[in-house]
């Protein structure tokens, strides 16, 4: 069943089945552009806006048109002409600096404590039904509180990124640290290696793995969380850039973000990969 | 003889509605090898463990050098059963690890360069750079080996170091151990289950009924002349009146002296045996 696959061969085949979906995606779409548009059903129309309800043409554009829309907008991605006219790398920029700001701020709060709980039978009992309660809550719920009590909406926005992110690392960290082998804790013990010794150099080296797999898991998490955040909170950012694409029916540059996102969330995911693949340890 | 190095007295140690052993006295001398032989489940990592300071009696006392032991020691060096290497570190980072703790103002290149020169000791000069997953067995357990001696500790102890090994690479672990304890006259005590072992390694042999309420039933005194080598030890006069009496020991008197002790029997002063002449 799970023979090697040479990563030529599986390079070669993604290539034909994107080539395949472009290319029917771009003939689909041929001679669909002119004419009378399909009827327009009025819900739908309120929600598009005029533009769309009006026009009568189809928005959905062809892979080579979002192309030459591609080329265009990463030709020049950082310019800033006043402040709802800004370049889509600089929405990028916006973005990840809000998610690296949470997910800084949480790792710095997530890790320490998680290692206490983790060391901690009588902290990690009474700290689990706050935890067990909070963590299932959509980090969006979050959102109304964070802009009633800070009344700023970017910082608002980390704020969410910092709630959503905090549950894995906090618990991956106080699992990865309960986890560690009482023989190596017996070793650090009989050599008398101190707190922090046996803190830094055997629990953190042993629990990194696992609080590698929590750092991983949020960076995804916030990743997801504030395309969503940013359309809410508006200004700037890529969600916030995705929604006004929307509004201003450009279905290209929405196709855009999608992919630009997925390739952020895929760099920070494979960084995290890289990073985690430093600390791993094999029996 | 002065008085022992390791002296315990009168120690038990009990578990909710389990008392694993009871009223145990026996010491170590300085410089001596005291092998502990006994069932599965008779307390015998239990007693190590509280040797160590890993574990506390829940009556009596163990005396090391005339204190109390109260806790972990670097005076006392332990081999782990499952080597206990540190697997993200190399071989010699774990042992540079064990030296960092007791000599905390040494730099890096000092730390490196004693770990190696305990690392060459036991014939690993070539391993240095591999993390356990890279190294065999035997190799690991040699590590461990290395780690325990770099401390350069006043007691050694060891529980059934050699069990998870092949018998080819026991016996060179066997024949490594005796060296470095007889070129640096160490104190040790070991657990095994291997008869031959304690044969080759130990002064005294301590027998230990089985459990629960296990306790020393006889010290076996080992007066087969030293050196003893592996490969001619089973020719020497005695040997084998030592090996029957302790097979026998393990095989029929360890079942039937369990539980209440002969009338005649002082904890303080198990009665030894010579079977070697
Ligand atoms: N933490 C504990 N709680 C309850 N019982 C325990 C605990 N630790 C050990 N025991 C019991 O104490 C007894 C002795 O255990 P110990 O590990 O000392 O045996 P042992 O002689 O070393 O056996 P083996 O030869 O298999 O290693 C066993 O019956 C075990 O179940
Ligand atoms: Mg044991």
């Amino acid at each position: 069943m799970n023979r090697p696959v040479s990563a030529w061969r599986a390079t070669l085949l993604s290539l034909v089945l994107l080539g395949a979906f472009l290319g029917a995606w771009e003939l689909a779409l041929q001679g669909a552009g002119q004419g009378g548009g399909p009827a327009v059903d009025p819900e739908y129309a309120a929600l598009v806006g005029q533009a769309a309800a009006t026009g009568g043409q189809t928005p959905m554009p062809k892979p080579s048109e979002i192309g030459a829309r591609l080329f265009q907008l990463l030709s020049d991605p950082f310019y800033i002409r006043g402040p709802n006219d800004q370049g889509i790398g600089i929405q990028v920029a916006y973005s990840l600096g809000r998610v690296l700001l949470g997910f800084g701020i949480a790792a710095l709060i997530a890790i320490p404590l998680g290692f206490v709980i983790g060391m901690s039978p009588l902290l990690n009992a009474a700290l689990n039904p706050f935890i067990q309660v909070l963590r299932p809550v959509s980090p969006l719920a979050w959102m109304p509180l964070a802009l009633f009590t800070i009344q700023d909406s970017s910082i608002s926005a980390v704020f969410v990124i910092f709630i959503c992110s905090i549950w894995p690392m906090l618990l991956n960290t106080a699992f990865g640290v309960s986890a560690v082998r009482r023989e190596w804790l017996n070793v650090a013990r009989t050599l008398e290696a101190g707190t922090w010794r046996t803190a830094f150099r055997v629990i953190l080296p042993a629990a990194a793995p696992t609080i590698l797999t929590g750092m991983r898991i949020s960076i995804g998490i916030a990743w997801l969380v504030i395309v969503a955040a940013e359309m809410l909170v508006g200004g700037t950012g890529i969600g916030y850039w995705v929604w006004n694409q929307w509004n201003n029916l450009s279905i290209a540059d929405i196709c855009i973000a999608i992919l630009l996102i997925g390739l952020v969330g895929l760099a920070l995911d494979r960084l995290l990969g890289l990073l985690a693949r430093a600390v791993a340890w094999h029996e | 003889m002065s008085k022992p190095y390791v002296s315990v007295e009168g120690i038990s140690r009990k578990f909710p509605g389990l008392t694993v052993f009871d009223n145990v006295w026996f010491g170590v001398n300085r410089g001596e090898f005291v092998c502990l032989v006994g069932h599965s489940g008779c307390g015998k990592t239990t007693i190590l463990n509280i040797l160590a300071g890993l574990d506390a009696p829940s009556e009596g006392v163990v005396l090391a050098d005339g204190r109390e032991i109260a806790g972990p020691s670097l005076e006392r060096a332990v081999i782990f059963q499952g080597h206990a290497l540190m697997p993200w570190l190399t071989a010699e980072q774990n042992v540079a690890f064990a030296l960092g703790c007791k000599h905390k103002d040494w730099d890096s290149g000092r730390l490196r360069d004693a770990a190696r020169r305990a690392l060459e000791k036991v014939g690993l000069g070539a391993a240095m750079g591999k993390k356990p997953s890279e190294l065999s067995g035997g190799m690991k357990q040699r590590v461990g080996i290395a780690r325990a001696f770099a401390i350069d500790p006043k007691m050694m102890l060891m529980d059934e170091p050699f069990s998870a090994l092949d018998a080819l690479t026991r016996g060179s672990l066997q024949e490594e151990v005796s060296r470095l304890v007889t070129e640096s006259g160490q104190t040790a005590f070991m657990i095994t289950h291997d008869v031959d072992e304690a044969i080759l390694l130990a002064d005294r042999i301590l027998l230990m009924t089985n459990g629960p309420m296990a306790r020393v039933a006889e010290v076996v005194i080992n007066t087969l002349p030293k050196p003893r080598v592996r490969a001619t030890l089973h020719h020497q006069p005695g040997y084998h009146e030592l090996r029957d009496h302790i097979m026998d020991f393990l095989i029929t008197r360890s079942r039937t002296l369990a539980g209440t002790a002969p009338g005649d029997y002082d904890p303080r002063n198990p009665p030894e045996v010579r079977p070697a002449g």
